[in-house]
């Protein structure tokens, strides 16, 4: 897989007329697994956008290898950058391998020929999903893990350096969370895919990620190792949550536990931080 | 990269080639059933000429009385039905693929009851000729969707906001025809009905020049756009994601659209249901997975040439064209609203 520099410089973008990303630059490691975490509306969904130039920046840029993502032909980014959005429309009566065929899209002429590559391309990302079997199958009839896994499978089959997916995880239950981040971390291990995602769990974000990045109200405020960057300060400026970090007994990585204002337990193990909510002030 | 197995490809194959098949054949099937309706158009008729005399006639010899038959009533209004058909089922799969919604055509959201209401105007207020109401109906056409497409704009484009937005301009143009109809004199309300109700009688061949036009330079356009269409399918980000410039492809494919449409209204008047039914037709015996656009407008051509001859000589009265294909129409509209209701679209 090959080394790829996507970059931002000083975005400012938002829709609408309303701005929600100030000044954000940043570099996406290459062939790693990257995460961005903050609160709703703190603009990681709008970032992970305009690296993907499906928002045009209001001033700032994306490159990918030092150019312009908006001076390269929308096809030919299409063959490097892919992008699964958090809610795709499923084309009502579509079967499995036709939709993970329209991944193959930026690699077709205006005439659409299929060619082997195509079909080897498609065929791949089955075998690499695990849907084989569902490829006969109408996307109503499945599950909701399978269809993420077909989803990720039609992006698979766009066969990007680097992948971009927007809360690849919300609607799954827990087991098809785990699910869809080990198959995306065997894609990262095995095919050295630069994965970028945005993810709502913290603790899983902490696991699965390579490296972090963490927004704030539009801004990036801290970046790093998952054990460099969680700490119960972090936590508490980016989602204004009191927390004691503890490490996962799994994983190794550092793990959130949130102090709420019931069951806590006096003292706290290991909560060396102040409570910063009023009511709790007086529990200490 | 990683050992393929061959399941894999060889299920993906029996999908794709399966549906490739099915695809090629139902398209032919329905190429030659068009063909075969062109036919019966240019042979049926109050007076029956042999085959070759219509040959012969097509082929610019003078025959006494075929001639006439032929070339001035039956081929314009041939060339009429199939192309007016074709741009409608075109244009109504266009609106359904892109707007995500089976009630979306030119007719629900409202373009059609733009041109209507103008001809109406012209025909009752201003006793105009037809060339002239065809022009104004072409020109309203316009002018309302690129009303339509500035209100749902807002602040973003939204497809509900089109679609209520073009239903409550059809409501007010309804509204004005009605008016006209009350005002207009006994001599115009025929000639206006006749507009309103859709119909192949009396098309001339130099009313066909527009449309002919349009066809020979929009169809290609459209057919051309086909596959990034079904890619917007998959939603607005998703089909960018992949390399389809959307907003590009979005505006071409309505301006190319309404046009089609508003110029084949002019000269049949709007056919009801064609453009509603053609879409899901094709969808239904092509299968779902690829581009329908030619089929669909095969099927358009096929069911305004087929009412046209059931209206002209399947019952002791004539009915227009835009009857037969009402009658049609009116039962599925129904089903769909149910079956939308049923999933929760409202």
């Amino acid at each position: 897989m090959k080394q790829h520099l996507l970059e931002a410089r000083n975005l400012v973008a938002g829709y609408d007329g309303k701005i929600i990303l100030d000044r954000v630059s940043l570099q996406i490691p290459s062939n790693q697994i990257s995460v961005i975490m903050g609160a709703n509306a703190s603009g990681k969904s709008t970032l992970l956008k305009t690296l993907a130039r499906l928002i045009r920046p209001v001033s700032g840029e994306v490159l990918l290898d030092g150019r312009s993502i908006h001076a390269i032909p929308t096809k030919q980014l299409a063959r490097v950058i892919g992008l699964l959005p958090q809610s795709p429309v499923v084309p009502e009566g579509i079967k499995v391998v036709d939709l993970i065929g329209r991944g193959r899209y930026p690699h077709q002429s205006f005439f659409g020929a299929w060619s082997k590559q195509d079909e080897e391309a498609v065929a791949e990302a089955m075998e690499i999903m695990n849907i084989t079997e569902l490829a006969d199958r109408h996307m109503d009839e499945l599950s909701g893990g399978q269809r993420q896994r077909v989803w990720i499978g039609m992006v698979l089959a766009q066969q990007t350096d680097i992948l971009l997916l927007d809360e690849p995880t919300t609607y799954l239950d827990i087991t098809h969370q785990i699910e869809i981040l080990d198959l995306l971390t065997d894609l990262n291990r095995k095919y050295g895919k630069t994965i970028v995602m945005v993810l709502h769990d913290i603790n899983l974000s902490a696991r699965y990620a390579d490296y972090l990045f963490a927004m704030r109200q539009g801004r990036l405020v801290a970046e790093g190792k998952p054990s460099e960057v969680i700490t119960s300060q972090l936590i508490q400026d980016v989602f204004g949550l009191d927390c004691v970090v503890v490490e996962d007994p799994v994983s190794g990585s550092p793990s959130v536990v949130p102090v709420g204002r019931h069951h806590v337990l006096h003292p706290v193990a290991g909560f060396a931080g102040v409570y910063t909510i009023e009511a709790d002030k007086r529990t200490v | 990269m990683i050992p393929m197995n061959a399941q894999a490809i060889e299920v993906m194959r029996k999908v794709r080639i399966g549906r490739r098949r099915r695809w090629a054949l139902v398209t032919a099937a329905l190429a030659v059933l068009s063909l075969a309706l062109c036919a019966a158009m240019l042979l049926l008729g109050n007076t029956f000429y042999p085959v070759r005399d219509v040959l012969a006639v097509l082929a610019g010899e003078e025959i006494q009385g075929a001639t006439f038959a032929v070339r001035t009533v039956r081929l314009p209004r041939m060339l009429a039905g199939l192309l007016a058909g074709f741009a409608f089922g075109v244009a109504g799969y266009t609106f359904q693929t892109m707007l995500r919604n089976p009630l979306a055509n030119p007719n629900v959201i409202g373009i059609t009851s733009g041109s209507s209401a103008a001809a109406v105007f012209c025909i009752i207020v201003l006793q105009s000729n037809k060339a002239v109401t065809s022009i104004v109906a072409v020109i309203a056409g316009l002018l309302t969707a690129v009303l339509l497409y500035v209100l749902a704009q807002g602040r973003s484009f939204s497809i509900g906001r089109l679609i209520l937005i073009g239903i409550g301009v059809q409501a007010m143009c309804n509204s004005l025809i009605s008016y006209l109809l009350l005002i207009g004199g006994e001599h115009q309300i025929p000639a206006a009905v006749r507009w309103l109700t859709g119909s192949l009688n009396g098309v001339k061949m130099e009313e066909m020049t527009p449309l002919l036009l349009a066809s020979l330079l929009l169809l290609p356009l459209m057919l051309a756009l086909g596959r990034p269409l079904a890619m917007l399918e998959l939603g607005e980000q998703a089909a960018a994601a992949l390399g389809v410039p959307t907003d590009r492809v979005r505006v071409m494919l309505m301006i190319a659209a309404v046009v089609l449409s508003a110029i084949a209204t002019s000269v049949t008047g709007p056919i009801a249901s064609v453009a509603l039914l053609a879409g899901p037709i094709a969808n239904r015996l092509v299968g779902i997975g690829g581009s329908n656009l030619l089929p669909a407008g095969l099927v358009g051509a096929v069911l305004v040439m087929a009412a046209d001859l059931v209206g002209q000589f399947a019952f002791p009265v004539k009915y227009p064209a835009g009857i037969v294909t009402a009658i049609i129409g009116a039962p599925y509209l129904l089903y769909l609203l149910v079956r939308m209701n049923r999933k929760g679209k409202f």
